[in-house]
This record gives C-alpha cells, sequence and structure tokens, in this order.
C-alpha cells in the first residue's frame, strides 16, 4: 500500500486538493479535538497537462437544492440508465445522449482517474478579454520612462483580440478615447470629486449605445451588441496608435510647490476604471491594472494630504488612531473592490515607490478581486519589469495563465458542512443546506466568486464534521466533496472544471492512529496560517499569536506521546514532527509580525500568502535555507544560525527574496580572486552553483523576488540574519544580549518587541519543555533553544 | 495729484481741489513756486498741465501685489448640430487662422503679448492642448458641466506666434471632428465658468470669445428654458422678461468681474435665445454683444467676419476700476454701461475698450461755488495688452452759473439723450413700460416748460417754445420711445428688444445720436466726382422721391433705399445691372466696380462704417417692396408702424403738457 504521503502527493496533483485530514474523525466532537479543523486548500485551476477539457456540458443531479455533477462516485445503473447522486442519493435519469453508456463505455465523467475532469461550455457569447491600464503619471521622468516602455511592450504581448483602454492620473483623471484618428482625444475629470458609475457613465456618453465611427466597415447586424467603446479598443487595431499615445504621455504638469507631495487622484481613477467597465461589459472577463508611484493624496481614497511633513501613517500611528484618512480611504477602496467584483472584474497593483503607497488601504481591491498585488522599489526595476511581464506568460498549450469571473461551489456529504474560505475571493451569500453557521474566514455561503485566478491560485476551505457522535457512520463509510469551478478561460470559452473527492470516515476513539497517520501537517500548517492571518487583519497581533499558541498546545497534548515530568520521552510521529517548527517561523514570519514593516508591506505579504499554492505558502511561512559546500551536493538545512558556517554558501528563498549568503572563508576566498585561477575551478562552480539556482527560481516566480547577493559582514546579510533563528546565543551560555559573536549580535539585533508577559503562560509550559520548545524562549525572544535544534527535522519543500 | 491741485506755502503744501485738504509736498516731490504761484515744473509734469494722463501703476494698485500677467483671450466655439451644419464654424476656423496674427499689441512692442486657448462645446467641453512641442493637438473632454474645472494648466493658453503650426492644426480639424456630429443641446454657464477658471488658474485677465447659437437647454446650470411669452408684453410683468431667468448669471457676472474675465458673445440665433439672460455676463463684464438673426454663411459671413476681426483687434485695457471724484457741492450718483457695481463708488469692469462708455449722473449735495466751479476726476486703474498695470486719469472742471438760461445754453442734447436712454433703460427692469415712457414724456415737458417759465420770453401759452440748445431734444425723446425696447408689441422679438436695451446701455454719445437719429444720405444728389461728404435729410418719408436713392445707417443697420424710378446709369454704376427690376436684393454688399458711383458709395460707407463698433449689415431695399417696412421703422420723424407717433404728433403732446404744468 502506498504511504499516505504517496497518497497525498497524488492527490494534490490530480485534483488540486490538499486535505489537513485525510481520514476524517466521524463525529463532531471528536472532530473539534483534533484541534486543526478539517480543510483543505484547494488549487481550482491546478495545471494539469493530461486533462483535456470535454466538449459537452455536464449532467446535474435533478434535485434543485442539491445540483451535484455526475462524478465517478456516483452509483450508476447502465441498464435503467439511471444514476444516484452521492450528495443527497436522488435518482436521476440520463439524458437522452448518455443512451449508448455501459459498463465498458462509459462517459470520462465517470471514470475514476477522471476525478476532475473539464467541460467546455458553448453556450454565452465570447468576448474579448479586456485590459485598461490605470496610470499614474506623478512620477519621476525616469520612472514614467521605464513605465511607458513596460506599457508599450506589454501590448504586444496581449492576446490580439483583447480589449484595451487607457486612463492616466495625477492631480486630474483623463480617459483615453483610443478610436479616433489624428488628434488625441481624452475626457478629463476632477480628481477629487466622487463620482457614481451612473455620472461616470453619463459624462463618458456611455448611456446611450455609442455610434459606431468605424468607416470602411460593412455595417454590423444592429442585433448584436456594440462591444466596442470608444475608450476599449482591440489591441491589434490601436496597438500603434496607442503606443504613440504612451511615448506622448506626460508627467502631471501641475505645478508641485516645495515640500508638498504631487496631487495623486488615485481613488477616483480607480473609480472611473470601475465604472467604466462596469457600464460596458458587466460580467466579463476584465483586468484593472493600476500602476502608481506614490500614495493617493487627494479626493476621495486619499491616504495622506500632500504636506511632505505629515509622513504616512505607520503601524504606530494606527494603533494610536493616528491614521486620519486610513478609514475612509478604506472605506471607498471596499466599496469599489466590492463593486468591481459583483462586476466580475479584478484589479491588479502595482506600486513601485520608495515610500508607501497606500497598499494598505487598497490591498481590498486586489484581495477581493484576485488581482495580483506588485510591490517595488521603482518601474525602473528588473523587479517590476520581469514581474509585469509574467502577468501576460503563458502555458503549455500557449493559453494565458489567467482566467476570469470565476464561481466556485463546494458540496459536500451531508455529514460534512462549509463553514467558510480564505482566498482571493468574495462570498456570493448563497446560502444551502450544506452551509454550516460557524464561520471560518468567508463563510455563510457555499458559493464564491473569484474574479481573477490563476493555475496556482489556492483557496483554504474549511469544513466542519457535522455527524452525531451518537449517529455512527459505518465502517468504511466515505465522505465527499465536490468543487465545481466555473470560469471564462482566457481564450474566452466558458469552462467548468469539476473536482469530486472522497476520504474515509474513521472513529476516533479505536482508529486515531488511521487519522493520526493521515494528517497532511504541511497542509495544516499553511490552512492555521491562512487563518491566523486572516484573523490577524482584524484582531490584535498578540492575541491571533496566542491563539495560535493554545491550538498548537492543544495538538501537541493531543497527539504527542510522553510520560509525565519527564522532557526527554516527548516524541511526535512523523506526520506530526514538522508542524511545530511551522508554527514557530509563523510566529516570527512577517504576516503575523507588524514590528519593521510598514502597514503596506504588511499587506503585500498577506495579499500573496493568501492567494499561493501550499509549497508557496510554506516557503513564505519557514523560508528554506540551503547550504552548498565542497564536502557535497547543495543540502537544505535548519533555518537556524547554527547553519551559517564560514565555509559555506548560503541560498536562501523566503518566497520575496532569494539570498545568496557566502560565509566568512568563502568571501575571502572569493576576494583573493580563486575562482579565477584555472587550479580552483571547483571553486568557481561552487560559487556559480547558488546562482544558477537562484536565477531558477527567479525566472518562474511571481511575482519576481527582490534577489540579494551578499556575504558575511555585508549590510545585506541582515536579510538572512533577520529569517535565522537565533539558537547560538543560548548555546554560548552568555547572558541575554551580551554579544558573543557578529551573528548572534545581529540577529539580536532584531529581536521582536512583542513581548508576552509571564502571567500569559500556559499551564502547559511543561509541555512545551516535553516538546523542546523553551516557553521562555518563545515567550520572551521567539527563538529556540539549542537543545531542540539538534532533535529537529528539516523540511524538504 | 491734478491740476487742481492748488501749491501753497512756497510750494511745501497743496491744497486738494477737491476736499480742500491741505497736504505736505513729499520731499522728493518738491518744486519752488514762481510769481504767480505756480511750479517751475509746470509744463514738464503732464499731471501738472494736462487734463488727462496715465501713471504706470505701483505693485499696490496690483491683484495680490503681483505684477499681472500678460492677459489671454480665449476663443469659445458651439460645435453643436446646427452651427456645423451652418458652416459656422469652418468659417470661424479659417477666420482665426488669420485674424490671430493681428492681436493687438503696445506700440512700442513688436509682438502681442496676449495668449490664446481654444475650447469647443456642446453638451460637453473639449480644452486643447496646443503647446508649441507637439506633434498633434490633444483634446481633453470635460464632461462634468456641474461643477466644470480646467484640465490643463501648460498648453492651454499659448502663444499664437509659438505654437503657431498646432493651432493651425487645430482649427483644421475642428470642422473635421465634429463633422457628423448629431448632439443639438448646448451648454452655456459652464462654458463662461470654464473660461473664468482657465483665467484663474493661469493667474491673468482676459477676454472670451463665445460663439454661440442656441437656447442652452442641457442639463446644466444655467440652464435656460423657452420663456418667450408673448402675452405678458404690455403687462406690468413684462420688465421680467428683460431680467435673467435665474440670478445664476448676475452670480456668474460678478464672479468673471473679480476674476478680470470679459465675454464676448456672438449669438447666432435661429429662434429665440433669452438674450436677457445670456447677455447679463456679457454686459456686466465690459463684453460685447453681437448677434446675428438667422445666420447665413454667404450672406452674413462679411458683417460677422468684419466684427470678429474689429473685436480681436481692438485695444482693450483688461481688469479695470474706475472711480469717479467730484470737488464739494455735488456728487456721482449713478453709472449706466458696461459695468458691474461692487459697491456704490467703485465702477468695476473686467474689460474696458475703445467703443464703451461709462454714463454718470451727478446730483447736487449742496451749493456750487461759483468761483471755483465744479471740478470733476475719474481715475481708470487697469491693465494694459502687454500686461503692465496702468492709472489713467481724466480731469474736467465746468463752470457754475446760478443763472437758469446759462445752464439751458451749454446744454448738450446728444448727451441728453444718452442719458435718458440709458437711464429708461435701466428703468425698464424695475418699473412697467407705461410708467418709463410716462416719466420719459413727462421729463421731457418739464424740462421745456422749465426753460419756459424761467427763460422764455413771454409768448402765448399755446406756443412752443424750445431752448436753442435743445431743439432736437423732441426729436431724440420721440425716437426713444419708438425705440423697440419701449414699445411693446407681441411682434416685436424679446431678443432683438433686450439685445438693443444690451447695445445702447453700452453706447457712447456719438453713437446713441446716431441710433436715435438715423443718418439718411441721399446718394442719387451727391456729386460722385468730390471728396465731399452727402450732407444728411430728415429722416422721414417726405424726404424719399421715385427718383431717388437714399442710404441710411443707424449704427446697427444700414440700408439702401431705392426709388423705382432711380437713374439708371447710378443703378448700373452701383450694381452693375442694367435696370431696377435686375436689382437683387439678396446681396449684403456692393459690388465693387471702377466706376465713380460705386466707388462714392462704398467710400459713404467705409466712412460711416469705420467709426462704429458694430459692422452694419447692408440691406438693398427696393420701393414698394416688402422690406421697405422694416426700412420705414428707421425714418423717425414719421409714424411708426408699431404705433410711435410721428416728430410732429409727439410735439403737440409734449405741448399739451407743457401748458398744463404752467397753469
Amino acid at each position: 500500500m502506498a504511504t499516505y504521503l504517496e497518497f497525498i502527493q497524488q492527490n494534490e496533483e490530480r485534483d488540486g486538493v490538499r486535505f489537513s485530514w485525510n481520514v476524517w474523525p466521524s463525529s463532531r466532537l471528536e472532530a473539534t479535538r483534533m484541534v486543526v479543523p478539517l480543510d483543505c486548500l484547494l488549487t481550482p485551476l491546478k495545471e494539469r497537462l493530461d486533462l483535456p477539457p470535454v466538449q459537452y456540458e455536464p449532467v446535474l443531479c435533478s434535485r434543485p437544492t442539491c445540483k451535484a455533477v455526475l462524478n465517478p462516485l456516483c452509483q450508476v445503473d447502465y441498464r435503467a440508465k439511471l444514476w444516484a447522486c452521492n450528495f443527497c442519493f436522488q435518482r436521476n435519469q440520463f439524458p437522452p445522449a448518455y443512451a449508448g453508456i455501459s459498463e465498458v463505455n462509459q462517459p470520462a465523467e465517470l471514470m475514476p482517474q477522471f476525478s476532475t475532469i473539464e467541460y467546455i461550455l458553448q453556450r454565452g457569447p465570447q468576448t474579448s478579454l479586456i485590459f485598461l491600464y490605470v496610470v499614474d503619471t506623478c512620477l519621476e521622468e525616469e520612472d514614467l520612462q521605464a513605465l511607458k516602455e513596460s506599457l508599450q511592450m506589454s501590448l504586444s504581448l496581449l492576446p490580439p483580440n483583447a480589449l484595451v483602454g487607457l486612463i492616466t492620473f495625477g492631480r486630474m483623471v483623463q480617459v483615453h478615447e483610443l478610436s479616433c484618428e489624428g488628434i488625441s482625444k481624452s475626457y478629463v475629470f476632477r480628481g477629487t470629486k466622487d463620482l457614481t458609475a451612473k455620472q461616470i457613465q453619463d459624462m463618458l456618453g456611455l448611456t446611450k449605445p455609442a455610434v459606431p465611427v468605424q468607416q470602411g466597415r460593412p455595417p454590423q447586424p444592429q442585433e448584436q451588441p456594440v462591444i466596442s467603446s470608444r475608450f476599449l479598443q482591440p489591441v491589434h487595431k490601436i496597438d500603434m496608435n496607442l503606443t504613440d499615445l504612451l511615448g506622448e504621455l506626460q508627467r502631471d504638469p501641475w505645478p508641485v510647490t516645495q515640500g508638498k507631495r504631487p496631487l495623486r487622484s488615485t481613488g477616483v481613477a480607480l473609480s472611473i476604471a470601475v465604472g467604466l467597465l462596469e457600464g460596458t461589459f458587466p460580467n466579463t472577463g476584465a483586468r484593472i491594472m493600476l500602476f502608481t508611484g506614490g500614495p493617493p493624496t487627494q479626493g476621495p481614497g486619499m491616504v495622506v494630504g500632500d504636506e511632505l511633513k505629515t509622513p504616512i501613517r505607520s503601524w504606530h500611528d494606527i494603533e494610536k488612531d493616528n491614521a486620519r484618512f486610513m478609514k475612509k480611504a478604506t472605506k471607498h477602496y471596499e466599496t469599489l473592490a466590492n463593486r468591481t467584483a459583483a462586476n466580475g472584474h479584478c484589479i491588479d497593483i502595482y506600486a513601485c515607490a520608495l515610500d508607501q503607497t497606500g497598499l494598505l488601504e487598497m490591498k481590498c481591491c486586489a484581495n477581493l478581486t484576485g488581482g495580483y498585488m506588485v510591490m517595488g522599489d521603482s518601474f525602473n526595476t528588473s523587479l517590476f519589469k520581469q514581474t509585469f511581464q509574467r502577468v501576460f506568460s503563458k502555458d503549455f498549450n500557449g493559453e494565458f495563465r489567467m482566467a476570469f469571473g470565476a464561481t466556485l461551489e463546494v458540496k459536500t456529504s451531508r455529514e460534512l458542512k462549509i463553514a467558510g474560505a480564505i482566498g482571493p475571493c468574495i462570498s456570493l451569500n448563497a446560502k444551502g443546506p450544506c452551509v454550516s453557521e460557524n464561520e471560518f474566514g468567508v463563510g455563510g455561503t457555499c458559493q464564491w466568486k473569484i474574479c481573477s485566478l490563476d493555475p496556482s491560485s489556492t483557496l483554504a476551505v474549511y469544513f466542519e464534521v457535522v455527524n452525531q457522535h451518537n449517529a455512527p457512520i459505518p465502517q468504511c463509510g466515505r465522505g465527499a466533496v465536490q468543487f465545481v469551478t466555473q470560469y471564462q478561460h482566457s481564450s474566452t470559452q466558458r469552462r467548468i472544471r469539476v473536482t469530486t473527492v472522497a476520504r474515509n470516515w474513521a472513529d476516533a476513539q479505536s482508529q486515531l492512529q488511521h487519522i493520526e497517520a493521515a494528517f497532511d501537517q504541511e497542509a495544516a500548517a499553511v490552512l492555521m496560517a491562512r487563518l491566523g492571518v486572516y484573523r490577524a487583519e482584524s484582531e490584535e497581533g498578540p492575541d491571533v499569536l496566542r491563539w495560535l499558541d493554545r491550538q498548537l498546545i492543544r495538538l501537541c497534548q493531543k497527539f504527542g506521546q510522553y510520560n509525565k515530568d519527564d522532557p526527554n520521552s516527548f516524541r511526535l510521529s512523523d506526520s506530526f514532527s514538522l508542524y511545530p517548527q511551522f508554527m514557530f517561523h509563523l510566529r516570527r514570519s512577517p504576516f503575523l509580525q507588524v514590528f519593521n514593516n510598514s502597514p503596506d508591506e504588511s499587506s503585500y505579504y498577506r495579499h500573496h500568502f493568501a492567494r499561493q499554492d501550499l509549497t508557496q505558502s510554506l516557503i513564505m511561512i519557514q523560508p528554506i535555507l540551503y547550504s552548498y559546500s565542497f564536502y557535497g551536493p547543495p543540502e537544505p538545512v535548519l533555518l537556524d544560525s547554527s547553519s551559517i558556517l564560514a565555509d559555506r554558501i548560503l541560498l536562501m528563498d523566503t518566497f520575496f527574496q532569494i539570498v545568496i549568503y557566502l560565509g566568512e572563508t568563502i568571501a575571502q576566498w572569493r576576494k583573493a580572486g580563486y575562482q579565477d585561477m584555472p587550479e580552483y575551478e571547483n571553486f568557481k562552480h561552487l560559487l556559480q552553483a547558488p546562482l544558477d539556482d537562484a536565477q531558477e527560481i527567479l525566472q518562474t516566480r511571481f511575482p519576481m523576488p527582490r534577489y540579494i547577493n551578499t556575504e558575511h559582514g555585508g549590510s545585506q546579510a541582515r536579510f538572512l540574519l533577520s529569517k535565522v533563528n537565533p539558537s547560538q546565543t543560548h548555546n554560548n551560555l552568555y547572558a541575554w544580549g551580551q554579544v558573543s559573536n557578529g551573528i548572534a549580535t545581529a540577529v539580536w539585533g532584531r529581536k521582536e518587541v512583542h513581548i508576552q508577559s509571564p502571567i500569559h503562560i500556559s499551564p502547559f509550559c511543561l509541555l512545551f519543555n516535553y516538546l523542546a520548545l523553551d516557553i521562555y524562549a518563545i515567550a520572551l525572544s521567539s527563538t529556540w533553544t539549542s537543545t531542540a535544534i539538534t532533535k529537529l527535522p528539516v523540511w524538504k519543500p | 495729484m491734478c491740476p487742481f491741485m492748488q501749491f501753497i506755502e512756497g510750494g511745501r503744501k497743496y491744497q486738494c481741489g477737491f476736499c480742500n485738504c491741505v497736504n505736505d509736498v513729499l520731499p522728493f516731490y518738491f518744486q519752488h513756486l514762481d510769481h504767480i504761484g505756480r511750479r517751475v515744473d509746470h509744463y514738464e509734469r503732464p499731471e501738472l498741465s494736462l487734463g488727462s494722463y496715465e501713471y504706470v501703476a505701483t505693485l499696490d494698485y496690483c491683484r495680490n501685489n503681483k505684477p499681472p500677467q500678460p492677459p489671454a483671450y480665449i476663443f469659445m466655439i458651439d460645435v453643436s448640430y446646427s452651427n456645423i451644419k451652418s458652416g459656422l464654424v469652418k468659417l470661424i476656423c479659417d477666420e482665426l487662422k488669420t485674424v490671430l496674427d493681428r492681436l493687438p499689441r503696445e506700440e512700442h512692442e513688436e509682438a502681442s503679448a496676449i495668449r490664446v486657448g481654444f475650447v469647443t462645446y456642446n453638451k460637453v467641453l473639449h480644452f486643447f492642448n496646443v503647446k508649441s512641442n507637439l506633434a498633434q493637438p490633444q483634446m481633453m473632454v470635460v464632461s462634468d458641466v456641474g461643477e466644470v474645472f480646467v484640465p490643463l494648466l501648460d498648453g492651454f493658453l499659448v502663444n499664437f506666434q509659438e505654437s503657431r503650426s498646432v493651432i493651425n492644426n487645430l482649427l483644421d480639424q475642428i470642422p473635421e471632428m465634429f463633422a457628423d456630429t448629431n448632439e443639438s443641446e448646448t451648454v452655456f454657464a459652464p462654458v463662461i465658468q470654464a473660461g473664468m477658471e482657465a483665467l484663474k488658474a493661469a493667474e491673468c485677465a482676459g477676454k472670451l470669445f463665445i460663439f454661440h447659437s442656441s437656447l442652452p437647454t442641457a442639463e446644466a446650470p444655467g440652464k435656460l428654458k423657452n420663456r418667450d411669452d408673448k402675452k405678458l408684453v404690455n403687462t406690468d410683468k413684462e420688465k421680467t422678461l428683460f431680467q435673467p431667468q435665474t440670478n445664476f448669471y448676475e452670480t456668474l457676472a460678478k464672479d468673471c468681474v473679480a476674476s478680470g474675465c470679459c465675454v464676448d458673445l456672438f449669438l447666432f440665433p435661429n429662434q429665440y435665445v433669452d438674450v436677457a439672460s445670456m447677455g447679463i455676463v456679457t454686459m456686466h463684464t465690459g463684453g460685447t454683444l453681437y448677434k446675428y438673426n438667422n445666420f447665413q454663411v454667404h450672406s452674413d459671413n462679411h458683417q460677422f467676419l468684419n466684427d470678429l476681426k474689429k473685436d480681436i483687434e481692438k485695444r482693450i485695457g483688461f481688469d479695470a476700476i474706475m472711480r469717479v471724484r467730484t470737488s464739494t457741492g455735488f456728487r456721482a450718483t449713478d453709472f449706466f454701461g458696461a459695468i458691474y457695481m461692487n459697491n456704490t463708488t467703485d465702477v468695476e469692469m473686467a474689460v474696458v475698450d475703445c467703443d464703451k462708455a461709462v454714463t454718470v449722473e451727478f446730483k447736487h449735495d449742496d451749493k456750487l461755488n461759483e468761483d471755483s466751479g465744479a471740478l470733476i476726476q475719474c481715475a481708470v486703474l487697469y491693465t494694459s495688452l502687454g500686461g503692465e498695470r496702468r492709472l489713467r486719469i481724466h480731469n474736467i472742471g465746468l463752470n457754475c452759473s446760478s443763472q437758469l438760461a446759462d445752464v439751458y445754453k451749454s446744454c448738450e442734447t446728444d448727451a441728453l439723450t444718452n442719458f435718458f436712454a440709458k437711464s429708461a433703460f435701466k428703468a425698464i427692469l424695475s418699473q412697467p413700460l407705461k410708467t418709463v415712457r410716462e416719466i420719459l414724456v413727462n421729463q421731457t415737458a418739464r424740462m421745456l416748460a422749465c426753460y419756459r417759465k424761467n427763460c422764455a420770453s413771454p409768448s402765448a401759452v399755446s406756443q412752443l417754445i424750445l431752448p436753442d440748445a435743445m431743439k432736437v431734444l423732441p426729436v431724440y425723446m420721440n425716437s426713444l420711445l419708438k425705440n423697440c425696447v419701449l414699445v411693446g408689441r407681441p411682434e416685436i422679438p424679446m431678443d432683438e428688444r433686450a439685445f438693443h436695451r444690451q447695445a445702447i446701455l453700452a453706447m457712447d454719445v456719438a453713437d446713441s445720436q446716431l441710433f436715435f437719429y438715423p443718418q439718411l444720405l441721399p446718394v442719387h444728389t451727391t456729386d460722385a466726382k468730390s471728396d465731399a461728404f452727402p450732407s444728411a435729410v430728415r429722416c422721414s418719408e417726405e424726404r424719399l422721391s421715385e427718383g431717388g436713392v437714399f442710404f441710411l445707417a443707424d449704427g446697427l443697420h444700414m440700408f439702401l433705399w431705392l426709388g423705382v424710378n432711380a437713374p439708371p446709369e447710378l443703378i448700373q454704376g452701383i450694381f452693375n445691372v442694367p435696370s431696377f427690376a435686375h436689382i437683387s436684393t439678396e446681396s449684403t454688399q456692393l459690388p465693387e466696380l471702377e466706376n465713380p458711383y460705386s466707388k462714392k458709395i462704398r467710400s459713404i460707407i467705409d466712412q460711416i462704417q469705420s467709426k462704429r463698433p458694430y459692422t452694419m449689415k447692408l440691406v438693398i431695399v427696393k420701393q414698394r417692396e416688402q422690406p421697405e417696412m422694416v426700412f420705414r421703422q428707421f425714418l423717425m420723424e414719421d409714424k411708426s408702424v408699431y404705433g410711435g407717433v410721428s416728430y410732429v404728433d409727439f410735439l403737440c403732446c409734449v405741448n399739451k403738457e407743457i401748458c398744463q404744468l404752467l397753469n
């Protein structure tokens, strides 16, 4: 029999689903005792090379409250041409087209290997994808130039029939008309006045059907709606015009006096972009791409005033309730985000500036609509340029890795209910029999809208076992979950992907070891982390940490084996061994710690954490560290200061940063130029190896990470030192905070300030000792003792 | 400082002629006095020796204490369906290309400092970026007419010479750009607001040239509805027709004046456009209102283009403020003209040009001194074409007399007419037409009765005696009473009345004189070879003859009347057609022919035209044809078709009044 690890991997590859528990506790009571809830990570559009879509429509269960899709778990009576829904047990007649089926002639959706299947729908009008650029012109000349070039370049990457539009903003907002010949024409709006969608459409002349001004073309039949408005035109028709127009874009011409920020009307610009698409193309795939080089400084959605002497809000200001504009601005962007989501459009934010740009306030625009959020220092960096290009990357079939206007519907067996989802989605408020009253994340619904998603977009879906303790499930019973994702493919087809999965039930009292063995600690860590991060958005940081600690302690208590008062007897089985480590690093991660991060950075990190797939999420929680040396092939090492050795090169991947760190000796050798000497060619190879590996990551990751190449004693080494567990301070038996060696100093220099008072130490501190987690260390400095280090398993992605 | 200041104490002090206050002479201004008590430098200093002179004002006299920016002209063209269709837009654009080369400039400067900007509009506003470094002009549409703003700063107001190619490009494209428009609704107030905001943003004074054709019915501030209600004519409510529909425009006018923004309005109406509402901004900002009814490009282009040319080339002062000071005993109490009064003493004018006159009413508030006379000083602070702040001072000293006969002798009837017309036209806003008319007749009678009572030698009671200087007063008064503004007849379009009212309120004495008593020139009796100007004849039908050709002009209209038996050689000479029957009355211009008759009549027309602010459209009228009716209204001494009395009847009526007063 395959191990659970293999089983989990297979399932992930086939269905894009990772459950925290792969054998399910059979009653509500038992499930709550498992500490980690029953939940899963779902990558709805996971790239599948071996999944040819079928060209017909799915067969649905006829019960109006169910409407589950026919799947391999259904019982089929081939003779009577009937099938029983495995969710509601309704017996359904096959449609006439299925008259020829038999045991040997099964339709694809009944074959077990097609637990995930994709249907292409033929109905519905096919509309082109829409890309609306919203460009800030209050940039430095150099930045604007770089941005202009990137945008011009992007025109060649768009699908040729895609519609493209351009809005620029500074003090005013200009909506550029793209169809006209000769004179360039734009509609201008005041940057301080918020307009309703209706007003915007009136002012843009969109309320009346635009009279097509295309001459020399045969008149189109009137019943077809005029698909192209003056502001959105097919790329192939106007790419020359638009290239020129972009080329002529000037910096915002309004004078900015000394000591002032330029007036930037981001709020109104976005509002107009949303209104424009709302009026012209509701419910068709569209991306609003906002490029901004600074914070909004006027009008609705302003984040900071134009006086340079008042800095933009920090976490400190927010805690002190000193962020004047934050609430109003957030509300403005939230309203916009919700409208956008209701229209099925998405908003990307590309913010490049050295200071904050208001991502904290604007985050919901990207978070609720599934848009991207990219943060950089300047548009003139490869980080932005490469990342932006990657938005338009294509898969093996030459299709864009983007999908639009998706709805995810989840159906469950009767014993399960849906508690919520966390990811780039909004609730569709679809109540149903399988919706739980308890909410985890975005709950109270069994349907969510995901306005934009790519093959790696991953949602966390939380369930609740509702089966009562006294209503046992028969042995070998299986619980099933069906995910139905309807979306607009980048080829503009409407598609439906259906994934149906089932797991065994087990009685937690008699079969705990089965449940335990089927625990997916990686998935569980990410799912718990998502819950934690989700809570951190609305709750105080320390509360969340305390909650996480408590969960961890409870889990260890439940599944750890130990003899009372004997720390060394504590054992966790293999399937749990990495979990405490993940939680440790999660506590220190920027997702939960705001110290040393600006509100914008926190928003940015959290945004990516809430949408990436399992592997990437784990890298974010616990960065991976590879060590390169002469002693063998590169190997993953503990993210601990003990791994920093003089004769090693380290490659750290934190998802957002790639750090290459040369140990002291290596750095000296390189300085001495050994790599250029033919007799030390192996040193040259050693130096090159991490560079090559880093390149590989840089090539594929979205957004492109910050690439840092540093060495022992370099100032950039802080990126590494801030992440590793500073165990060496204990090892050296020096008192707290005393200088022992360079590394320890550096590490202690970044000691977190969120110190919990010992009063909150739970009665399970003893347990923590068993766990080899020094509770005082956790509580006071978030470090691990060295005694633990040697015992810790190394996580390999 | 003016010639009325009396230097005393050896030149160390001076006494103000107006208030008699004694002031110290500042050291830098000190000069010794000669033997008759005059300063030694009397003739070297204009302010001591001349009646009118001009100062370059110091920063204290400038807005915000900053030297003013050169002014700007903004051309705002209505590109709605009717204007495109009639070819007007193309006409304007073509003309602007050449006429912008002739923007007025200071004498000593080579090029005009005035910057130009362009806006087109229908229901929304289109601004144009015509920055010189652009290959193509850029158009920016502002559709938020509810709260209009200027979308660009840099590149909107430009120097024409620098941006010539971009501007020409733009002017070429405008007619094409809107060629297939079907937008017929327009806005109006937001257009003015936009222009004003643009000038404000550029921190300069300036003038808007608005070319507009229809009632602004689109949803926007200052939206107007058609209220041409014939039923109100001749009722107490008639005055409301002369008032703007909403007070929005008055507020707007105030704002415009405050920011030194003048509005020149060229109207091309095909139907009622509510001149009373639309024109009010123009009137209060010192602008000129031009109106071309049923504009046809082929027949009216000459008139319009000349007006436009003249208006652009006109020498004007911007952002002006005038104050009239008097010596003790009397004071200025009322001001009439294309002005805005924020308080009772300061006359504010966004723009003042050479054709605008302000009529000032003075009243006694004390006894005047016969020895010192009455002194009047008028000071106008304005920004010149080149953007220089200047102060122009006019001084006049008048004699006083206790003899009424002397007063009557020195009276100037033309000025009186101007005053009566303006005050009457102002009064109709608040009083019923009938009352105003009665007051006018009454005042005429009282003036004459007063003369008769106090000055004239005794004679029969029924005999009408007119003072020498006032002998034409009754004919002017009659003409004023017959003017369409004061005649409530449903046949007369309300717009026409409002237009006349507005035009006359801004007129100077010479213009109003001509307007109320048109020049009627017999052409047929003029010696074509001599340079002499024909002498005018009285405006009465009796003077016309079947064999004659007469020319009539009143400053707004111009007619060539042809008797049925007009001399054929004259007709041949002027029109180059063989006979009376061949003459086309369609034409609005005389053909340029190389013969004495043609040259003569054209020179007469040119001479009359050159002195008048408005270009007159020539109407050729044949005797006994329908259009003659229009012409006859201008024969002031005759009975008018709209019920105005003839001169003789009016004299009788006035005489009756006088008799009553004397008894």
